[in-house]
């Protein structure tokens, strides 16, 4: 019995070796998809409508801008910067109120996710997309008035034109703080702070750490590239400029 | 410039065949090896089904799926035995994107003739129902085997591993995703819990090459190439497991003058490979095949 099973035995190893291949030689090469290789015909006319539907829809004008604006343009605030900011309260702030009975205090954004500047002219849907091609959306994150004024520091320190509005800050010639309002008040140590951001900066994006000791969060579901180009759609011009709400002292 | 090289030895190896005679043409051309499969690969295309633009600075009038068709048709027409694969982040980057959700990525995949992708952390930028619904444009296989997608409308659609039979070859395929915690905000991956790669690597590729006798065990990545920290790569997970041939990575957009080899931790050889981003490069790796103990081929040659 014994010598019968171990017949088998080999039988079965001795066919399954005999069937079995395994690899001997490798190669391997890249290759760079470039204009010596011929487009497809049948997937080119496959694509050409979703591309002209597309087109069509990014050339749609939105508004009108008598001036360029980049993000370059000024120190401390720039027209750009303000414009994305003011867009963010005046379109997501009676999203929040409906939903949350509240109202938000201030918006900011970082200077970083400006993602391109907009030329005079038509405001297009692409213009949207270049400006935000990312697809991170609208909080709106309570602070405390510890955390808030950690958010002033933050912008104080920084002395970059990151987009903000609702806060009006002014540094003294040496670079310190002089004041900080938020809608013309001085932070209270009694209430709590309502600031719309992006879910990029909630989640630590360029060291906004005082977004990382928020009292709560909500969401918007509310993409920052849908806000701007409703945004455009409500305003025929577009035509923001660098204003007072981030300045310094000369002396 | 391989490529060239290749095809030149190829056919000047067939003209002096074909002047020497008829008769040994068929098994001179097949280089006397037993089976030949081809892999081509890409990962991170992120939405460039077009080709980059005439005036672009770093690679004008380069990528394109209709451009990366033509290729792949010529390859399949000389070798019908290979398989075309992705290692995630098809979705992503351009308008296409953000008008379509996916629908276009995964049916240009399908028309390519892609057998298997897997999960990157962009397929959850529009939810993980959206990647559910997207895959009904699919008619390749979306693979993972370290998310637990119970309670997902993945569930039922993801698979850990495939097996595809080529020329009586059996190619084991399985998925590895990334960590999403801190990448992807949870309201969008849900459910979906991460599992350590390298366990259900070593335990899949197991079952890939001794339960179901596989010839070849390929994973598709979206691990990343490297990192400096212990954070798992693809080079870690090459060097922890055993059982795997190829990795085709992804994630890290890394772009490799040719594939790595790394020593298993059975000190067998892995081949690690991933091609950039943006569709920009296919990767090619040609398996030739042989009888186990051939006296003729004891090692394995491995050109890159």
């Amino acid at each position: 019995m014994k010598s019968v099973l171990f017949f088998a035995t080999i039988l079965l190893f001795v066919s399954c070796k005999d069937a079995k291949v395994e690899p001997v030689k490798i190669s391997g090469q890249q290759i760079n998809i470039n204009p010596e290789i011929e487009k497809n015909d049948s997937i080119e006319n496959f694509i050409k409508p979703y591309r002209d539907k597309i087109e069509a829809e990014m050339n749609e004008v939105l508004a009108f801008t008598p001036e360029s604006m980049f993000k370059t343009d000024t120190d401390l605030n720039t027209a750009i910067g303000n414009m994305m900011a003011d867009a963010v309260i005046e379109i997501g702030d009676p999203i929040f109120h409906e939903r949350t009975n509240k109202n938000i205090d201030l918006a900011l954004l970082n200077f970083g996710g400006i993602r391109s500047g907009i030329n005079a002219g038509d405001i297009t849907t692409r213009t949207a997309f270049n400006i935000m091609p990312f697809e991170n959306e609208v909080v709106v994150v309570e602070l405390s008035p510890d955390q808030t004024k950690k958010l002033i520091d933050y912008l104080v320190s920084a002395k970059i034109a990151h987009p903000f509005s609702g806060l009006k800050i002014e540094l003294n010639s040496d670079g310190n703080l002089q004041s900080a309002l938020v809608n013309n008040e001085q932070i209270r140590n009694d209430r709590n702070y309502f600031v719309a951001t992006s879910d990029y900066l909630l989640k630590g994006g360029d060291n906004m750490t005082f977004f990382e000791n928020a009292e709560s969060v909500e969401y918007l579901n509310y993409k920052l590239r849908n806000l701007f180009i409703d945004y455009f759609k409500v305003h025929d011009t577009i035509a923001p400029i660098q204003d007072k709400r981030f300045t310094q002292r000369k002396n | 410039m391989k490529r060239i090289d290749f095809i030149k030895t190829t056919s000047a190896v067939s003209a002096v065949t074909a002047f020497g005679g008829i008769g040994i043409l068929s098994s001179f051309s097949k280089q006397n090896f037993k089976k030949h499969l081809t892999i081509l690969h890409t990962n991170d295309v992120h939405s460039h089904i077009d080709s980059f633009p005439k005036n672009h600075t770093k690679y004008p009038n380069q990528g394109g799926a209709a451009r990366r068709f033509s290729y792949i048709k010529q390859v399949v027409n000389e070798n019908p035995n290979t398989l075309v694969l992705d290692a995630g982040d098809a979705f992503q980057g351009t308008p296409y994107f953000n008008f379509y959700g996916g629908e276009l990525e995964y049916k240009i995949m399908s028309k390519l003739g892609y057998h298997a992708s897997t999960i990157g952390n962009h397929e959850f930028d529009n939810g993980i129902d959206n990647i559910a619904a997207q895959l009904e444009h699919a008619k390749f296989d979306l693979l993972n085997a370290n998310y637990d997608l119970k309670n997902t409308s993945l569930e039922s659609l993801v698979k850990p591993h495939q097996i595809y039979e080529v020329d009586g070859l059996k190619i084991g395929v399985l998925g590895l995703g990334i960590e999403l915690e801190g990448l992807v905000s949870k309201d969008l991956y849900k459910e979906t819990k991460y599992l350590n790669p390298v366990d259900i690597a070593i335990e899949e590729s197991r079952i890939l090459k001794d339960e179901l006798a596989c010839d070849l065990v390929i994973c598709l990545s979206h691990l990343g190439y490297e990192y400096k920290s212990d954070k798992i790569d693809d080079l870690k997970l090459a060097k922890q497991t055993k059982n795997i041939d190829l990795i085709i990575g992804g994630h890290t957009h890394t772009f490799l003058d040719k594939p790595s080899v790394v020593n298993n931790s059975e000190d067998k050889k892995v081949l690690v490979n991933q091609v950039g981003w943006a569709g920009i490069n296919l990767g090619r790796i040609d398996f030739y095949f042989d009888e186990k103990g051939n006296s003729e081929n004891k090692s394995l040659v491995i050109e890159v």
